[in-house]
């Protein structure tokens, strides 16, 4: 019997017109490992619910059957394990061994078995700490193989990943990568969504594409996969290995300084760090986490007050006033000059619609109404956003949600952009529009300063690099 | 910010007490002494409180530092009634425009001051003393509350610290959308408001996923829940519950002896 047997599957949110997974065939057997693949929304993690039994019948409308081990997904729950991709919203207690004990109290496993098997999974994970340790004392990494702990005690037959290390530095994500190969044993069934292929590889003996609009596209081993499919994966906005895009460096040398920083730092977070953001050049700042590379990002962009030294404009950024620190700018003032574009894209929306989220920062600096509807329009036009132009940017995917933080951040049209890790879990497809973006920006005699750990986007864009030490 | 997690010494000889126990016990001490209005029943309470301090554990400059909020409200009791209250007997100590202050306005605010310290310092000394899990576990296995409650209270309650995290960042995040309310206070009133919706967006997505995540391992799916930390409650645990009324009924004896007690119904 398969493990996994899908026919005709198909689900709809409540409330939504349109599916978000539908006529999907698949038979997985015992033991095998399976890559998910396919663009934004088309239903990767709505297909890894269903699995795991956890779309209520009331919450959505549904085709077709799906079955684990030949049961309903909803009666085999102690037959699956998952782990999620935020490690903040999965782990449930505040010590490590009481987290990895909850499924197991929650499965009725009597007291005395529960310690022994949370010490094995524990050990499984390569967890390397005491079961007392504090969870919030984790780092993102640490967590999600806690996390992974969490499930394999659990003892499951099929074993979920949703995007398990998409939030993750890439040492988080290798730790744990590492830990799910060696936990896994030969008739665990696994079942893998992740972005990054060439990571994912080693792990899985078989890929699986889904279609967008419906169906399963393509089947089979890795490498005859991406032997005849790569370039429409590849197009698809799917990280095909081994695909490199050309790089764009600055064409012509730096231009005049825009900003320095003196001595900047603000203790504990980030130790004092000198340098220099240039017109025409887009610099990386690098660094292992806690570092305090997001602390330099707000500094930079004039968010926060430094603890030690100074960021000074220079007249080329703001004029009169530069003789002020940024930090002391009014908010309208410092969006003309500086733009700041945050992890989260969510933290930064403040309307209910894309239009009026790209319309508010040019409101806000007092350009007239016309210039506002032109520079919406040819925002909407270049971040292919025209399409969602009425929806509420919290209902947007991923990808989306980070072009229109970019697109605001770029709509008061400011002379320095600072983006704090803007690849982070994105396709290719968004991946390469970000490059092509930033490095136009550049071309035309913007600054621009990226924090990330993405070496790829590194290795495409930066003109210079600064790496932070931990303080 | 109102700190919440224990720090007593964890094996102080009362701070060990069952938490269920620990909490009926300050239950039933502050309930007793709600009963009089009169200022020397809460002060007897206050000293045996603060006599039995050092059996849980706790040092007196943690507990000052705790209990500052309630410091706050013991200014903002004495200066109310300065101002407001209505009986201005006894002899004048200061007479300055409208402020008027009597020697019977003062006693009234002192007995209130310590009644509300009286009341309030059991449970500032529980909190201080158990940790948020070590309660749950005894809630669910000696006072018998479902598990849905307490384990979703208590996985709920690990998020609350990231929200501070989260406030700040999303107030920066407005400010780099070039939205701030400088001086005017109509339009600080709507950035707060406006910052707090996009924190409860964010809080409620949180709890969501933490929730699917909670039914990924099974939580609440109708199968017998067994506990692997054993809470237990005994002699001691009963003696210091019995302890708390006794000496909670003994503050009030004394006030009924020397004739200050004042019932607060009738």
């Amino acid at each position: 019997m398969n493990a996994v047997r899908l026919r005709g599957f198909g689900w709809r949110h409540a409330g939504r017109r349109r599916w978000a997974v539908r006529g999907v065939d698949l038979d997985v057997a015992a033991g095998e490992r399976v890559l998910l693949l396919g663009p934004s929304g088309a239903g990767k993690s709505t297909l890894l619910a269903a699995l795991a039994g956890l779309l209520p019948l009331d919450s959505g409308e549904r085709e077709g059957t799906v079955e684990i081990d030949g049961r309903d997904p909803r009666t085999a729950r102690e037959r699956v394990g998952v782990v999620f991709q935020d490690p903040q919203s999965q782990l449930v207690m505040a010590r490590c061994g009481d987290d990895v004990a909850f499924g197991l109290e929650n499965r009725g496993v009597p007291a005395e078995a529960i310690w022994p098997r949370v010490d094995a999974a524990l050990r499984r994970v390569g967890f390397p700490y005491h079961r007392d340790r504090p969870t919030a004392a984790l780092s993102g990494g640490e967590q999600q193989r806690l996390a992974l702990a969490g499930a394999l005690a659990l003892r499951p037959r099929l074993l979920l990943l949703d995007e398990p290390t998409a939030n993750l530095d890439p040492a988080g994500a290798h730790l744990v990568r590492q830990a799910v190969a060696d936990a896994l044993d030969d008739d665990t069934t696994l079942i893998l969504v992740e972005h990054r292929v060439a990571d994912a590889l080693p792990l899985v003996n078989r890929v699986v594409v889904l279609e967008p609009g419906g169906g399963i596209r393509v089947d089979g081993p890795p490498e005859a996969v991406f032997d005849r499919y790569g370039d429409a994966l590849d197009a698809d906005g799917v990280w095909v290995p081994g695909r490199s895009t050309p790089p764009r460096h600055a064409p012509s040398p730096a231009g005049e300084v825009l900003l320095t920083a003196d001595r900047l730092g603000l203790p504990p977070r980030l130790a004092a760090t000198d340098c220099a953001v240039r017109a025409g050049e887009a610099l990386a700042v690098l660094g292992p986490n806690g570092a305090g590379k997001s602390t330099l990002a707000l500094l930079l962009g004039g968010l926060l007050r430094p603890g030690t030294g100074r960021v000074c404009a220079t007249p080329a950024l703001a004029g009169p006033d530069a003789r002020t620190p940024p930090h002391r700018w009014r908010a309208p003032a410092l969006t003309r000059r500086i733009g700041s574009v945050f992890q989260d894209p969510e933290h930064q929306f403040v309307t209910g619609t894309v239009l009026d989220e790209l319309a508010l920062g040019p409101r806000r600096t007092g350009q007239p109404e016309p210039a506002v509807r032109a520079t919406v329009d040819s925002l909407l036009g270049r971040l292919r956003l025209i399409d969602l132009a009425g929806a509420n940017p919290y209902t947007l995917s991923g990808g989306e949600a980070r072009r229109l933080s970019v697109a605001t951040a770029l709509a008061t049209a400011p002379r320095l952009l600072v983006c704090d890790e803007p690849t982070f879990g994105q396709d290719r497809r968004t991946w390469r529009e970000l490059v092509d973006l930033f490095a136009d920006l550049r071309d035309d005699g913007h600054g621009v300063v990226t924090v990330t750990h993405d070496a790829d986007f590194v290795s495409a864009l930066a003109d210079r690099t600064v790496t932070l030490a931990r303080p | 910010m109102i700190g919440v997690e224990p720090v007593a010494a964890p094996d102080a000889p009362l701070a060990r007490r069952n938490p269920v126990a620990k909490l009926a016990a300050a239950l039933v001490f502050s309930f007793i002494l709600v009963a009089t209005l009169d200022p020397v029943a809460p002060a007897i309470a206050l000293a045996i409180e603060l006599a039995l301090l050092p059996l849980f554990g706790v040092r007196y400059r943690v507990l000052a530092r705790r209990a500052l909020p309630l410091l706050a409200g013991g200014v903002g009791i004495v200066a109310t009634l300065v101002l407001f209250a209505a009986d201005r007997s006894g002899r004048v100590l200061l007479d300055v425009g409208p402020v008027l202050v009597t020697e019977g306005v003062l006693v009234t605010a002192l007995g209130l001051v310590l009644r509300m310290f009286a009341v309030a310092l059991p449970g500032v000394i529980v909190f201080a003393t158990t940790d948020p899990t070590d309660l749950a576990d005894a809630l669910i296995q000696n006072a018998k509350a479902p598990a849905r409650f307490a384990i979703g209270a208590l996985a709920a309650f690990r998020l609350v610290p990231l929200l501070g995290q989260e406030w700040q960042t999303i107030a920066l995040a407005r400010r780099a959308r070039g939205v701030d309310a400088g001086r005017n206070p109509v339009a600080r009133l709507r950035l707060f408001g406006s910052t707090a919706f996009a924190l409860l967006v964010g809080a409620i997505r949180r709890g969501t996923r933490l929730a699917v995540a909670m039914d990924a391992r099974g939580f609440d799916a109708g199968t017998p829940r067994t506990v692997a930390r054993r809470q237990h409650f005994g002699t001691a645990d009963w003696l210091l519950l019995v302890g708390a009324a006794v000496l909670a009924g003994g503050a009030l004896a004394v006030s009924i002896a020397l004739g200050t007690f004042r019932p607060l119904l009738g």
